[in-house]
């Protein structure tokens, strides 16, 4: 999948992956796509959550060998 | 949509328990809330320009595993069950566990507390000291760091009265 920036969050524990993701997206413009790559278990539903209450689209996430990979299209 | 807001009273000076005021802060900040901390009693600590005082006490707190942060994996796992009355006469024992829990933190990636305190000055979230402990701990404004308000409960009222949730911590 495509995107314009990407977020390493690897190692990083709640609440960081999301708070790292939040500053990136707000470097961003609107419609452009950020892939975050998170080893935290709990990010799951911490970027859905994320996603639902901020409004931006949370397009795809994928689970491989203990790493999570999220593509979040800002609003 | 209106902006939702969380007020939250911080009134713990441990280690362990300034996580979860700075967590939530910081995170409701991220999602966009209005947010505002006030730090009454010990929660002053966390206040405080130097946090090297924030220390954990196993003593008396049946619920905190006492494990290691180094070694195989087998040793990692043994959960060091010393009884509160050895636990109480050895010197040191509150910073040994202080140093072995911060190891944990470094370890698994979670972020110290002045960072987080600082991630949630860059977010806007407000801190407010309580006045009135201020001046009962002895404490000098010059002791905290910048950024701060100071007021009283009335101060923290206005905001908690139309937050859409309020935590007491």
């Amino acid at each position: 999948m495509e995107f314009n920036k990407e977020l390493d969050a690897r190692g990083l524990n709640c609440p960081l992956p999301i708070l790292r993701t939040k500053k990136a997206l707000a470097e961003m413009a609107s419609g452009e796509i950020l892939k975050v790559i998170a080893t935290d278990p709990g990010s799951v539903k911490d970027m859905q959550a994320f996603a639902k209450q901020t409004g931006n689209d949370l397009i795809n996430s994928a689970e491989a060998g203990g790493e999570y990979t999220f593509f979040m299209k800002k609003k | 949509m209106e902006t939702k807001k969380l007020a939250i009273i911080a009134t713990k000076g441990t280690l362990d328990w300034a996580y979860p005021p700075f967590i939530l802060a910081s995170t409701a900040a991220a999602l966009g809330y209005e947010v505002q901390i006030f730090f009454t009693f010990y929660g002053l600590q966390l206040l405080r320009k130097d946090l090297s005082g924030l220390k954990v006490s196993p003593l008396g707190n049946p619920g905190m595993p006492m494990k290691m942060p180094f070694g195989p994996k087998w040793f990692k796992g043994i959960n060091w069950n010393i009884p509160n009355a050895v636990q109480s006469i050895i010197p040191g024992y509150e910073s040994l566990a202080t140093s072995l829990m911060k190891m944990t933190i470094a370890n698994n990636g979670v972020a110290t507390i002045s960072e987080l305190r600082s991630l949630c000055q860059e977010a806007d979230v407000k801190f407010i000291a309580c006045q009135m402990t201020v001046e009962l701990f002895g404490f000098e404004h010059s002791d905290f760091i910048d950024g701060l308000e100071y007021g009283g409960a009335a101060t923290f009222l206005e905001f908690a009265g139309e937050s859409d949730i309020c935590l007491f911590i």
